[in-house]
């Protein structure tokens, strides 16, 4: 080993991961361009749909009534001694229901999705490289884009969303499940809290987060599903990659969107 | 007709095909032969573009494919059909899903006519009643004749075949030989088949052709081929004795 290879390896790794940016910006192209023959494959989006949101929906679940429970005891723990004389868990619900909507609905539930959904599509579509159904599809004169990708990121962005609507809610009832029985706080107190400090941006900013999220992992999860070769070995590695990659572009884009939209 | 002239085609550093010049008449069945990695394959595929080649032309009457966009390119697909060496049915799809998807497609056709002529090519290929079944529920030579009941769907003027009758046992790979010349003659279709299965080669052929290294070494009819003094034609004909 020369004292060159760690350079070597880093500027390998800086490559690779621009290419890999090039490849899914292309994508990203000839989705776009497909999307027009998304009526004609409306049977295919729903089918998506199904996986990526309602399959999805009791992961979602747990995962949601967690990080609700969680925040809210992080929070009241957080929140003691720090303004003695006052009541607050006056503010319990509203502190909560801030970092629900701005950032742990969105940023979990996009990560559950990186993991279920961008790491299955990218298995899925590499299994159809590597077995030839790919090109099976291009020798039928059907273009793989509008028939596999366009439909996958359709949902994506669709369906992410209303998951994280969803998440919202289950996660508000386990963070008011464990102000109840656990701190003692009503559920008056508790959702007037919330009530009382609700910004319908707050929504809006995690709904805006999603769709990034979800058009993002389907198309990382496509555009490393399309590239993949190398049998069984390959496929793994594809569905690594995806993970890997979809997690990544959700924690970097959950930063610029931040700083854009507050 | 297909004429190929001087195609090449690299992978990194390797010379898969070197100034390959071939021309396929309309309506004969042309075997490519050769050793595993001898570029048959690649050969195939540039043909129906899933390679792109990095020299040379291909014409498929008199149209150059080498350098159409990918909108007409598809377009000019709808004259092919291919048989691929593992079927690569869709293993999301039913049997009747699989073979009717380009009809579906491509055509303004109703469901029941989809399937009316769906039933009638696997009648074609001797699988009547099989519409509802997964792949993974088929043998491997049911799934070859699915696969080319698929390929012929659209009435293809030229239909690829990857290795038919490879991992099939002598009587299954036969029945396959058998069909591609039925459908060859029924249909009138331009065949090109890729095997190193000698049998194969010699019953299905009208003509022959063995690449070697990338090129092609040998160009004749099955029966100039068992009289053939070339040494690599010689050491294929001994391993079909």
């Amino acid at each position: 080993m020369t004292i060159n290879a760690p350079f070597f390896w880093i500027g390998d790794r800086i490559i690779s991961f621009f290419r890999e940016m090039g490849y899914m910006a292309i994508m990203l192209f000839r989705i776009l361009r497909g999307t027009v023959y998304i009526f004609q494959h409306r049977h295919l989006v729903l089918k998506q749909m199904l996986k990526i949101g309602v399959n999805s929906l009791p992961l979602v679940s747990v995962v949601s009534i967690f990080t609700g429970a969680v925040a809210s005891w992080q929070a009241a723990y957080q929140f003691e001694g720090f303004a003695p004389g006052m009541s607050t868990y006056d503010f319990l619900g509203a502190a909560v229901s801030y970092a629900i909507f701005i950032e742990l609905s969105p940023v979990l539930t996009g990560l559950v999705i990186a993991g279920r959904v961008g790491a299955s599509i990218a298995a899925e579509l590499g299994t159809m490289r590597v077995t030839e159904q790919i090109d099976a599809l291009e020798t039928l004169a059907i273009d793989p884009i509008n028939y596999l990708a366009a439909p996958r990121f359709t949902a994506g962005w669709v369906m992410l969303p209303i998951l994280v609507i969803y998440s919202y809610l289950i996660a508000h009832i386990g963070a008011g499940v464990v102000a109840l029985l656990l701190l003692g706080v009503s559920s008056t107190t508790f959702f007037s809290s919330v009530q009382r400090y609700f910004l319908v941006y707050n929504v809006f900013s995690g709904i805006v987060k999603a769709l990034f999220f979800g058009g993002g992992t389907a198309l990382v999860g496509c555009s490393i599903g399309f590239r993949t070769e190398g049998g069984a070995e390959g496929v793994g590695h594809a569905t690594i990659k995806a993970f890997v990659f979809s997690s990544a572009f959700i924690l970097i884009s959950d930063y610029i969107l931040a700083v854009i939209l507050f | 007709m297909i004429r190929i002239e001087k195609l090449k085609k690299y992978f990194d550093d390797k010379v898969v095909l070197k100034n390959v010049n071939l021309s396929i008449n309309k309506g004969e069945t042309l075997v490519i032969i050769g050793q595993s990695g001898c570029g048959k394959t690649v050969l195939l595929k540039s043909i129906i573009g899933l390679i792109q080649p990095d020299g040379g032309h291909i014409f498929v009457d008199d149209v150059e494919i080498t350098t159409l966009n990918r909108k007409k390119l598809f377009h000019y697909r709808e004259k092919f059909g291919m048989l691929f060496q593992n079927s690569a049915l869709f293993d999301s799809m039913t049997v009747e899903e699989n073979i009717g998807l380009a009809l579906k497609e491509h055509t303004k056709l109703s469901a029941e006519e989809i399937q009316k002529r769906v039933e009638k090519k696997l009648a074609v290929v001797g699988l009547s009643g099989i519409n509802d079944k997964m792949p993974s529920e088929l043998s491997g030579g049911m799934k070859k004749r699915v696969g080319l009941a698929r390929a012929i769907i659209m009435d293809p003027e030229f239909v690829l075949f990857d290795e038919p009758t490879t991992g099939l046992d002598p009587i299954v790979a036969d029945t396959i030989n058998d069909l591609i010349i039925k459908t060859s003659k029924e249909l009138g279709i331009t065949s090109i088949v890729v095997t190193h299965d000698m049998y194969s080669a010699l019953k299905v052929g009208d003509r022959i052709v063995m690449l070697h290294s990338g090129q092609i070494v040998f160009e004749d009819t099955p029966a100039k081929m068992r009289k053939s003094n070339h040494p690599m034609v010689k050491a294929f004909m001994k391993s079909y004795i």
